[in-house]
């Protein structure tokens, strides 16, 4: 199975090309700010140098979220679009999974958090079960306090992955069992390990209305659902 | 293009504002299918754009919308000769949307992929009228554009003059909103200005500066403060009225730059486009002062593709793909896009 894996949903860019579980190509770049300008051209040149096509590609696998709203959308965009096109497999991935996923210890407990400003992240707790990340608190949009209380309830060490370093001080005030050293490397999602991941996972049912998880209403959304409840489950898009 | 092949055909992408679509063209001028998913009922919850929600609801149309142009089209991908795609002006993640999805299913089938202008693609609207000839002269006007573009030949798009403040199409919306209409207000207070007369005799911006600029911030604001004035007083003014006394005033002021326009530039055509160009008393102004001029046509973009649409990109893509104008997988969205000055023109 010919893999390819695409993740912008914060300020890395990394992309990756499998054949099953053998990594054919990966990198990882944290310099480019424009991911627009640079998440074809370097899916171009792995797969060039794997020496392959758009039509040998069996799947595309996705960080679909939590993140950047945009580095999330031009990610998804462009993986839905390719498995659309190609009409192949779409498999999405949290994008705080595929940071968990860096933990290589079995049993570990892992909390990957994404600075969302104002004192909030987006953040999930993980356990690593057979290798690979399964979710013990869901993904979600929080304020830092209430996510460090609350995975403060398992009393056990736990690594805190991504922008962790922005809270550091409230992490060792609140949370009081040890909490692992982490190389920055481990700060950093790798394609090729959501690329693995995926190879397994059931694919996107229906690729069309797939959508990033974006963990959050827009404001205006949010707003105009307080004052018409009930109200959000019309289509508001329609063909003319 | 294979050596059987007798037709160019072009996929189109346009996500500029609060529009999906997607089209196929052949040869720049016959519509096989223009798929348009509008948002316009989930922004008129707001009153108006929402970029981030404009974008959220890009991504949900995208392939869909592809599949329908293509089927609806009866062609496949083996089929095409190109992808095009608006990539600037607009709302930044809404062009991302577009200019992604092009770049993707242009490197996914190894075809060449076009970037358009948006504004260049509504001028080329007016291509499903009629072949353009040049030299040519576009007023465009819309709710972000109110401009003068001077086309001395093919591909070749030069401004001489602009709005120095609101759009035509952003007074409409601010003006409807003033009298209750919500957006997009353009077509209901183009109605009432037909049921009504220029009595308040709001004032004509610049109309006589030795320029080729607009500026409709001193009609907007001469119309707000009458209607405040009124609320003041507790008198309701005639909406019908107060409709086309504004109207009256826009359609002066376009009318009489795009009258000099023409005597500094004689031009084989005059192209009425952009979403504003769908306005009737523009069009019927326009028609009356074009009537008796010998070297002047007037070209109105179709009704049905004044408002942002795939077909019109397609259109002008393929003047584009004529001329080897190509992008690369690095394309990237450019929210500011905009035509050169002419060199010469006063500004
Ligand atoms: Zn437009």
């Amino acid at each position: 199975m010919k893999i390819l894996a695409i993740e912008s949903s914060n300020r890395p860019l990394s992309v990756a090309v499998l054949e099953d579980q053998t990594v054919l190509a990966a990198v990882t770049v944290t310099v480019h700010q424009k991911h627009a300008e640079y998440l074809l051209p370097e899916i171009e040149r792995l797969m060039g140098m794997a020496g392959m096509q758009p039509s040998d590609l069996d799947r595309v696998v996705v960080a679909a979220g939590p993140g950047s709203y945009t580095g999330i959308r031009l990610a998804v965009t462009t993986a839905k679009t390719l498995a659309a096109t190609l009409d192949i497999d779409l498999v999405a991935v949290s994008s705080l999974a595929t940071l968990a996923a860096n933990v290589p210890v079995e049993g570990a407990l892992v909390a990957p958090m994404f600075d969302a400003r104002n004192q909030n992240v987006f953040a999930g707790l993980y356990r690593i079960k057979q290798g690979q990340p399964v979710s013990e608190i869901a993904d979600a949009h929080t304020s830092v306090a209430d996510f460090l209380s609350e995975v403060k309830e398992y009393g056990e060490p736990i690594w805190f992955l991504g922008d962790a370093g922005h809270f550091a001080e409230s992490i060792q005030t609140t949370v009081s069992a040890a909490t692992p050293q982490v190389s920055p490397w481990l700060n950093l999602p790798q394609a090729a390990t959501i690329g693995l991941l995926g190879a397994t996972m059931t694919p996107v049912a229906d690729v069309d209305h797939f959508v990033p998880n974006y963990l959050r209403l827009t404001q205006a959304e949010a707003d105009w659902r307080a004052k018409n409840p009930g109200r959000d489950a019309e289509s508001y898009v329609e063909k003319i | 293009m294979s050596p059987t092949k007798d037709r160019n055909l072009i996929l189109a992408f346009e996500s500029s504002c609060d529009e999906t679509s997607v089209a196929v063209i052949e040869d720049g001028h016959k519509i096989l299918s223009n798929i348009v998913a509008t948002q316009i009922k989930s922004h008129q919850r707001f009153g108006g754009v929402v970029p981030e929600v404009a974008s959220r609801h890009h991504i949900e149309e995208v392939t869909l919308c592809i599949k329908d142009a293509l089927s609806e089209a009866a062609v496949t991908y083996a089929d095409l000769d190109a992808v095009a795609v608006t990539y600037g002006p607009g709302l930044v993640g809404a062009l991302l949307i577009g200019v992604t999805a092009a770049k993707t299913v242009a490197f996914a089938h190894d075809l060449p992929l076009i970037p358009v202008n948006h504004m260049a693609g509504h001028i080329y609207a007016a291509r499903y009228v009629e072949p353009i000839e040049f030299p040519a002269m576009a007023l465009l006007v819309s709710g972000g554009h109110t401009e003068l573009v001077y086309m001395p030949a093919e591909n070749e798009f030069e401004i001489i003059g602009e709005t120095r403040d609101d759009a035509a199409g952003e007074a409409y919306d601010k003006v409807g909103r003033v009298m209750g209409v919500n957006y997009p207000a353009g077509k209901t207070v183009d109605e009432w200005a037909h049921q009504g007369h220029d009595s308040f005799k709001f004032p004509r911006a610049m109309e006589k500066d030795d320029n080729f600029d607009f500026s409709f911030s001193g009609l907007k604001s001469a119309f707000i403060n009458t209607t405040h004035h009124a609320d003041q007083i507790g008198e309701t003014l005639n909406k019908q009225d107060l409709s086309a006394s504004f109207q009256q005033a826009v359609v002066d002021v376009l009318a009489e730059k795009t009258q000099r326009a023409l005597s500094d530039y004689p031009v084989k055509q005059l192209i009425l486009a952009g979403g504003v160009a769908a306005n009737l008393g523009l069009r019927e102004r326009l028609e009356q002062d074009l009537q008796h001029n010998p070297t002047t046509h007037l070209v109105k973009a179709p009704l049905n593709l004044c408002g942002d649409n795939a077909a019109m990109i397609g259109a002008f893509a393929y003047v584009a793909y004529k001329h080897g104008v190509f992008a690369d997988a690095t394309l990237n969205a450019d929210p500011s896009l905009e035509f050169d000055w002419l060199a010469n023109s006063v500004k």
